[in-house]
């Protein structure tokens, strides 16, 4: 690696004569802080004061001062070390700002109509005030449960072909298309869902079964790729430990290596089931929205969390006020239920994971 | 011993379902092109008195292409560099114990719905923009991208980029992360014994081992951007039209959002026109896609690892 | 119920590349045959090649006979499955099924092939078993703890468990305590010398002193360089091999002269 060469034949650095060099103390940071608020207070008299401006001009400041002081102090080579240190830190925290602030307004938003009436009632016959999502929530179960029992056998099986059979065109083929296929829009998959029951039903068709194909499209290829990955971890001795015992491919398939393999593939299942809970293009196009409750995604028009979030806010009725409140409840909802699936991911993967002893 | 047994049966049964699922995959995507093409076939044709059809769709696309494509330029432009940072962050510098939670954070990001990213920029971040846009107009206005005049409720192009650059965030990092701790380990030990700082040694050990894998994480980040529908579909006030103008109130629509905004309420042509636009998007993502996979590929051909 | 296996004019191929060229010997029941030879030489790959292992690899096959009381291995109509049943194998490292107890690792052959076993028999095919390897005192009191929980020599005594419960005929093993302890090796040693009252052994090992103490024959593997096939240069009973073998290269092999 040349690169690293240069750090060693760097002309200008001469060997350090003494191991202590001249460093700034351990709280320099903190002074530097106080520093910037100092003169970020001098600025925001002069300017107008705003809280953000006075935090921004805070951080800025501070670590001006900080940098400043450490190339007057360390040299040069330290200062750029902390300036780093400076960007790489505040990338995290500026990331960390949306978060909060999409968590704190959907919260307080969502808090007002997280009731009782929420999750037993529908929309039927409800103009104003009241009613709930009931129907939307059963919507969005049962489409997505049958996109999980469309998905995980095609998707199972796919990553079994991969990685226990598939060596020659058809394999590399496949593995092509999977990752086409990762890369397909929603809103895609959502047409592809429609040109297909167009096809056999004629055009303005909605069913909760084609919101299941549509998610089936996004979720396939996640659970290929999480399998995929899962049976390469399982290490081929077991493979041939069982062959010489006389087992034959398939079972040694089932019993041994997906039997191996089973906490991370459900790990990767319920987390491709949280990807797709939360979509909302591919149910737009394809299976509408009611007001009331229906269980059957083969007949009629499904009600869906995401769908029912998207009408209430913008197509409100008068007053407004409900049908907004009952939006931001519903995408408070849907958080929670995202959120409950990657936990049940986390939990299914550390309760598989391998024990000793 | 026997000759052939029953294990054989099960053998070429259980082989046949895995290479028929496998077969499957090549269908469904055969399938969703062929029937976009398909479905979208009857917007090429010219039809007299009818916009967007013939050589109208070119027209009628074209703004709404250009739409998507800035869009996700400034999400890949402000979510990119942000995301390989806080990929650093996690790997190198918050303390080990720190690192994992802080993963999950980030993971979090990608939890959230695209639909509550929408109504959180509608409600919260786009008002939280005007005044900036205000000033960015104030005392940058002689740059044609921010010539305004403002609009007042910061729905605009801008804001549905950093929306979609907040999105995308989770995606770049995950990624970088991932290649940042396969970093090996002698080469950054190597740095340091040369009496490297930390930033040296990234810069001479971490990053060049990363490079490709850090293009073609934007890469992918790009491609869900170019795909985000509802988000988009919430938050920008679309008025059509082709502009530099990022933070005024004529802001072009995107073709997801477009296509979410009007198939609900569309029958006949106009369907087949918006199927069109979505083979588009289509293109468009998958071209984006292949160019990721392509670096991805070379990398892996010049790492000599397996 | 040990049986001879007759192997003539064997040769074994990766895709197009010949790996070992022209094997003849003969493997005689209740015996211990150690094969030797430097890294590379093909003594795994021909072991592997005695109970159709070889083939698991994509591409890989062989030309040749290898006749066990009376039937080709390789012919036409023989299911590679059930050769494996009668031939068992033992790895370079120790490899239970880290998702099943020492009890269900011993029953894995048949448990695994769905065949459904009287309680009490089980107890007793899991008792002979691990009496059968040496390790029955060590884990009688905890059969339902993981396998993987045991000591390299132990879980390599438990291989050996699992494939002589499966009632084999041969037992090949690949270099068995090259992963273990000096302790744990001259466990599996000992146990060597007691399974072959019933069953023909076939063991590659690197250890030379290991092929003097335990084998009865041996065959010495050598190749001539990189890219070409291995081949067997000649065998003999041990005592023959390590005091007047007929061939230089053999002689300089146990010697310590070369490889």
């Amino acid at each position: 690696m040349p690169a690293l060469e240069q750090v060693g034949r760097n002309p200008q650095r001469q060997p350090p004569t003494s191991l202590v060099s001249r460093s700034l103390p351990r709280w320099a940071p903190l002074g530097a802080l106080a520093a910037g608020a100092l003169v970020a207070a001098a600025a925001s008299a002069a300017l107008g004061p705003t809280v953000a401006g006075f935090a921004i001009m805070t951080v800025v400041a501070g670590s001006l001062v900080l940098v400043g002081a450490s190339a007057a102090v360390e040299g040069r080579r330290r200062a750029t070390d902390r300036t780093a240190s400076i960007l790489v830190t505040g990338a995290f925290l500026l990331a960390l700002a949306p978060l909060v602030s999409l968590l704190w307004t959907v919260v307080t938003r969502g808090l007002g109509r997280f009731d009782a009436e929420f999750f037993t009632f529908s929309m039927t016959g409800v103009a104003g005030a009241g009613g709930g999502a009931f129907h939307a929530l059963v919507g969005t179960l049962v489409i997505t449960a049958l996109a999980t029992v469309i998905s995980v056998p095609i998707g199972l099986m796919t990553g079994v072909y991969l990685v226990e059979y598939g060596h020659g065109r058809l394999a590399r083929a496949i593995t092509f298309l999977v990752d086409v296929m990762t890369g397909i829009p929603s809103i895609v998959a959502g047409l592809f869902a429609v040109a297909l029951f167009t096809l056999f039903l004629g055009p303005g068709v909605r069913l909760g079964i084609m919101g299941s194909v549509a998610l089936s499209v996004l979720m396939i290829p996640l659970v290929v790729r999480s399998t995929e990955e899962m049976l390469k971890l399982v290490p081929n001795e077991l493979r041939e430990a069982s062959y010489a015992l006389g087992v034959p491919k398939w079972l040694t398939i089932v019993k041994v290596v997906l039997r191996t393999a089973v906490g991370g593939i459900a790990t990767g299942v319920s987390l491709a089931i949280a990807r797709v809970l939360g979509e909302t293009a591919p149910l737009l196009l394809t299976t509408g929205l009611t007001s009331g409750t229906n269980w059957n995604p083969f007949e009629g028009r499904m009600a869906s969390l995401p769908i029912f979030a998207w009408y209430q806010y913008v197509q409100p009725g008068i007053p407004i006020q409900p049908f907004i409140d009952r939006a931001w409840t519903a995408a408070l909802v849907l958080i929670l239920l995202v959120m409950a699936f990657n936990l049940l991911a986390r939990l299914i993967s550390r309760f598989f994971a391998p024990k000793a002893g | 011993m026997r000759t052939r047994s029953a294990g054989r049966q099960g053998d070429r049964l259980f082989r046949g379902s895995a290479t028929l699922a496998g077969t499957l995959i090549l269908v469904t995507l055969a399938g969703v092109a062929a029937f976009l093409v398909y479905e979208a076939l009857p917007a090429f044709v010219p039809e007299p008195g009818r916009a967007g059809t013939g050589l109208g769709l070119a027209s009628y696309v074209w703004p709404l292409l250009y739409g998507t494509l800035v869009s996700s330029a400034i999400a890949l432009l402000v979510g990119a560099p942000l995301g390989v940072g806080i990929a650093l962050f996690i790997s190198h510098f918050a303390p080990r114990r720190l690192s994992t939670v802080l993963g999950y954070v980030v993971d979090l990001l990608a939890a959230v719905p695209s639909i509550v990213y929408g109504l959180w920029g509608v409600t919260t971040f786009a008002p939280a923009l005007v005044p900036v846009y205000a000033w960015l107009e104030r005392h940058a206005g002689f740059v044609p991208l921010f010539a305004g005049p403002t609009s007042p409720t910061g729905r605009t192009i801008l804001t549905a980029g950093l929306v979609l650059a907040v999105m995308i965030l989770p995606v770049v990092t995950a990624i970088t992360r991932d290649i940042f701790l396969q970093t090996p380990r002698l080469h950054e030990e190597a740095a340091l014994a040369l009496g490297a700082t930390r930033w040296e040694m990234i810069t001479y050990a971490v990053l060049p081992y990363a490079r490709s894998g850090i293009v073609s994480a934007s890469m992918l980040g790009l491609g869900r951007a170019l795909g985000e529908t509802m988000a988009v579909a919430l938050l920008l006030s679309a008025s059509g039209g082709v502009t530099l103008n990022l933070i005024s109130t004529a802001n072009p629509g995107t073709i997801a959002a477009n296509i979410a905004l009007q198939f609900p309420e569309s029958t006949g042509i106009d369907t087949n026109v918006l199927v069109a636009t979505g083979l588009v998007l289509f293109v468009v993502t998958f071209a984006v896609n292949l160019a990721a996979r392509a670096i991805v590929n070379r990398r892996a051909e010049f790492s000599g690892a397996n | 119920m040990a049986k001879r296996i007759d192997v003539s004019d064997l040769d074994i191929y990766y895709d197009d590349f010949l790996a070992v060229e022209k094997v003849t010997m003969t493997i005689e029941p209740r015996t211990v045959t150690a094969l030797i030879g430097p890294s590379g030489c093909g003594k795994s790959t021909f072991l592997r090649s005695l109970n159709r292992m070889h083939e698991v690899i994509p591409r890989a096959h062989v030309s040749g006979k290898v006749i066990m009381d009376g039937q080709d291995i390789y012919g036409h109509d023989v299911d590679p499955v059930d050769v494996r049943r009668s031939i068992g194998m033992v790895f370079q490292r120790p490899n239970p099924f880290p998702t099943m107890s020492i009890r269900e690792n011993v029953l894995a052959g048949s448990r695994l092939n769905n065949r459904r076993m009287k309680r009490s028999d089980a107890e007793d095919l899991t008792e002979r078993a691990l009496r059968g390897a040496n390790l029955w005192e060590e884990v009688k009191d905890r059969l339902d703890r993981p396998g993987s929980g045991l000591s390299g020599g132990q879980q390599q005594r438990l291989c050996i468990a699992r494939a002589i419960a499966v009632r084999p005929s041969v037992l090949l093993m690949d270099e068995p305590c090259s992963a273990l302890d000096p302790v744990s090796t001259l466990a599996i040693e000992d146990l060597i010398a007691e399974l072959k009252q019933d069953y023909t052994i076939v063991i590659v090992t690197h250890n030379m002193q290991q092929a003097s103490r335990v084998s009865d024959e041996t065959g010495f593997f050598t190749i001539a360089g990189t890219g070409k096939p291995g081949r067997l240069v000649e065998m003999s009973d041990t005592a023959t091999m390590f005091s007047n073998p007929s061939q230089k290269a053999t002689e300089d092999y146990v010697s310590g002269r070369f490889g």
